[in-house]
């Protein structure tokens, strides 16, 4: 049979206690490349680590200059934030619609979110000057009677993200419930220990669910409109400022789909890595990968429309120092850069169009790399070209970033590996009751012959699944 | 911003934001520079460094973009200009220094208030609070703050040059920003001594650094708000155009009449500078 025509998202005749075995083996044996992955993490975090504490002892000399007062770090702290909106958003966004394909993707993109987001959460830090005084913008208790400014959009941020940072991990948590009391069944040791305490007593019972499925699906409604306004408080940092190229009204929904990109890019990543690693086929499937690459082409083409936008209002807004903001960044120093951000914005995704590319794996890998390369340089043609050439000609000045700030940026990609790869080896990162309720209910579909109707899971009480996905399926 | 201040003085604050600023000046100290009598010698900017304490960096951090001059020279040399009637003329000059914005972009955006209006005009920086997030220079249109982006005075003022160092005020350590302060440490002296006189600060009585060390005396310091002072008659004279918070002329300048050579840097941004230049009048170039 033809590949190409097999485009279940998931046998509907896998056995229930086969999908606990499958899913649980991943907190045993993955694949050696899951533990070169956490070397190579282990060396980047410590190369990151060298850098943090010189940069600390000697000062921000090391990474920045005088117009160029954010830089590196700003750039990739918008960067981590922006990767953060996937997992939690969609998974929210896919849950409510009863998209029931994201069932077995969507445990794993809500670490990817709570985990840059810690990753993220540093930049801010590390890029202080006076880090140690850090907390100062939080608003705590003051003993001296002096709050933070709460005009600025830099403590908009500290709310916003230490807001999101809760929700976030709490929903996963909350998500993750049922699957730890059945890790808590079926180990022994300190895992078991570990289990019985995270998994709250959880029996299973029918009150059990009816209670997790309201407070799941609440958590799912207050999330959406939450993660956008976290990316849209980020944008308020320079929409708010009065720069030429980061005073722009279209930057809140700009940051939200970049976001969006650059989250489902890392998505693509982390499904291909997960399938290899813990041998997943059977649940990450061809199908599935083929509907997030279909959602990133999306976002994708929203991305470009909305750069086009920024573009076109600057061009014909004819406010001068916009304009020699955006002609510098497509003619001067960092020209190269910027079309390099357009190739791998706008361009490439149009690989994703083809289904013979988004069911090869290798390519896939590729690309996604290479798309959240591009979403990582447009961050960056945020931030610098802006500082490098903004009102005043005397301090215009292009800097190239640091050693240091290169092995600061570095550092936090080995951060944020190591925290997913130690996720998914201690928690189970494919939700194990949603992937049985989806072939459950794919088999009942295939077995009734029907689309629609009176569906019920083994949850009690569970939605009556129709996706699309169902309908082409229905018929036998 | 504590609280209490917060609460209590909000519509205060709200009608600050509103009317494009602070409202509620004892004084507003203000500067004209003419650029005519510019001479580009750096005195001023010499003398910056010895009131104020400012670092000296050494050639290879100053190329590196880690100054610390709160007053800066800027030169300017027009296009072609060896080849033009009269290439002696050399550079324009531009004594840049912190413009202490009415209505200041660097103030809203710090995240600690670390920099706020005081009644007197200034934009103040206080040092021990800055956490160091730079947004201030961000949002800054003339880039005139500076970041210790080293401990600079481990090196800058080797023995026995410490002991040059001015005693009104302090040392700066990595990790804060710090900028031009019109001098603050002599306004507080005048302020007292006409306090504890009983009397309001004369004209004259005290001067900036910079405008004290001006071989051509084309720095003019004082305050704005004392109808009489030679800064406020510059003011005046020069009829600069000011505008209100919705960016409407209250005062707009005749650009085209010769002798209205009073301008504010960067005006269009209505950021309401207490620093006013006198245009340099040249000979026309060919």
């Amino acid at each position: 049979m033809n590949p190409l025509h097999h485009d279940k998202d998931i046998r509907d005749d896998i056995a229930w206690a086969q999908i606990n075995k499958d899913i649980l083996k991943s907190l045993e044996n993955p694949r050696r490349g899951y533990w070169y992955t956490v070397i190579g993490c282990l060396v980047l975090l410590a190369i990151g680590i060298t850098a943090a504490v010189l940069q600390y002892r000697y000062g921000l000399g090391m990474a920045k200059n005088h117009p160029h007062m954010w830089n590196l770090y700003i750039a990739t702290f918008i960067f981590w934030i922006g990767m953060s909106h996937s997992g939690t958003l969609l998974s929210a966004i896919l849950h409510i619609v009863h998209a029931d394909w994201r069932k077995p993707i969507y445990r794993f993109a809500e670490a990817m979110t709570t985990f840059s987001l810690m990753t993220a959460l540093l930049f801010p830090v590390i890029h202080l000057g006076r880090l140690w005084n850090f907390y100062w913008v939080i608003p705590y208790i003051p003993s001296r009677g002096t709050w933070p400014n709460f005009r600025s959009p830099l403590s908009w941020d500290g709310f916003a993200i230490m807001t999101y940072l809760t929700s976030s991990a709490l929903f996963l948590y909350v998500g993750m419930l049922p699957d730890l009391a059945i890790a808590r069944d079926n180990t022994s040791g300190w895992r078991k220990r570990l289990y019985t305490i995270l998994s709250l007593g959880w029996r299973g019972d029918d009150r059990q669910w009816r209670v997790f499925r309201k407070a799941y699906m609440l958590m799912a409604i207050f999330l959406i409109p939450l993660a956008v306004s976290v990316h849209s408080i980020v944008s308020s940092d320079f929409a708010m400022s009065i720069m030429p190229g980061w005073h722009v009204t279209t930057f809140p929904p700009y940051f939200v789909a970049g976001a969006l990109y650059s989250g489902c890019a890392a998505i693509i990543t982390l499904f291909i890595l997960l399938r290899y690693y813990f041998r997943w086929e059977e649940y990450m499937t061809l199908a599935i990968l083929e509907k997030i690459c279909k959602l990133t082409f999306a976002i994708a083409m929203v991305w470009t429309y909305l750069n086009l936008v920024e573009f076109a209002s600057v061009w014909y807004g004819h406010d001068v120092y916009a304009k020699e903001v955006l002609w510098g960044k497509m003619t001067g120093a960092y020209a190269p850069a910027f079309w390099s951000m357009m190739f791998f914005g706008s361009v490439l995704p149009f690989t994703l169009a083809f289904q013979k590319l988004r069911r090869h794996i290798p390519a896939m890998m590729v690309v996604s790399i290479l798309l959240n390369v591009g979403m990582w340089l447009e961050r960056w043609m945020i931030v610098s070209p802006t500082l490098s050439q903004s009102f005043y000609p005397w301090a215009w000045d292009v800097m190239w970033p640091t050693i240091t700030s290169w092995a600061i940026v570095l550092g936090s990609f080995g951060w944020f590996g190591l925290l997913f790869l130690v996720f998914v080896k201690i928690f189970p990162s494919v939700s194990m009751y949603e992937v049985k309720e989806m072939v459950y209910h794919r088999k009942l579909a295939r077995e009734k012959g029907v689309a629609h109707g009176a569906v019920h899971g083994h949850a009690g009480g569970a939605q009556p699944a129709h996706s699309p996905s169902m309908k082409k399926e229905g018929n036998p | 911003m504590s609280l209490k201040n917060l609460v209590t003085d909000w519509p205060r604050y709200r009608q600050g934001i509103e009317e494009g600023g602070f409202q509620h000046y004892e004084h507003r100290w203000g500067m004209a520079i003419d650029l005519n009598a510019c001479i580009g010698c750096n005195a001023c900017s010499t003398a910056c460094y010895a009131e104020n304490n400012l670092a000296v960096v050494g050639k290879e951090r100053f190329a590196k973009g880690h100054f610390m001059h709160w007053m800066r020279i800027e030169r300017y040399w027009d296009e072609n200009y060896a080849e033009q009637q009269h290439p002696e003329q050399g550079a324009h000059f531009m004594p840049m220094l912190c413009q202490q914005c009415g209505a200041a972009p660097c103030e809203p955006v710090c995240p600690v208030v670390a920099t706020y209006h005081t009644p007197d005009g200034l934009n103040a920086q206080v040092y021990n609070r800055c956490i160091g997030s730079r947004y201030c220079n961000n949002n800054c249109p003339y880039r005139v703050r500076y970041f210790n982006f080293w401990s600079y005075y481990e090196s800058s003022w080797p023995e026995p040059l410490n002991l040059q160092l001015n005693p009104d005020l302090t040392v700066r350590d990595k990790g804060v920003m710090e900028k031009c302060t019109f001098c603050v440490q002599r306004i507080r002296v005048a302020k007292d001594k006409a306090r504890m006189e009983n009397r309001k600060v004369k004209d004259g009585e005290f001067t900036t650094a910079c405008a004290q060390a001006c071989p051509t005396s084309a720095i003019t310091f004082g305050d704005l708000m004392d109808q009489d002072s030679a800064v406020t008659r510059l003011w005046a004279k020069h009829e600069v155009s000011r505008y209100d918070d919705k960016g409407r002329p209250v005062q707009e300048q005749n650009k085209a009449h010769p002798e209205l050579r009073g301008y504010r840097v960067l005006e269009e941004l209505n950021v309401d500078p207490s620093v006013m230049y006198l245009e340099r009048v040249r000979e026309e170039l060919a």
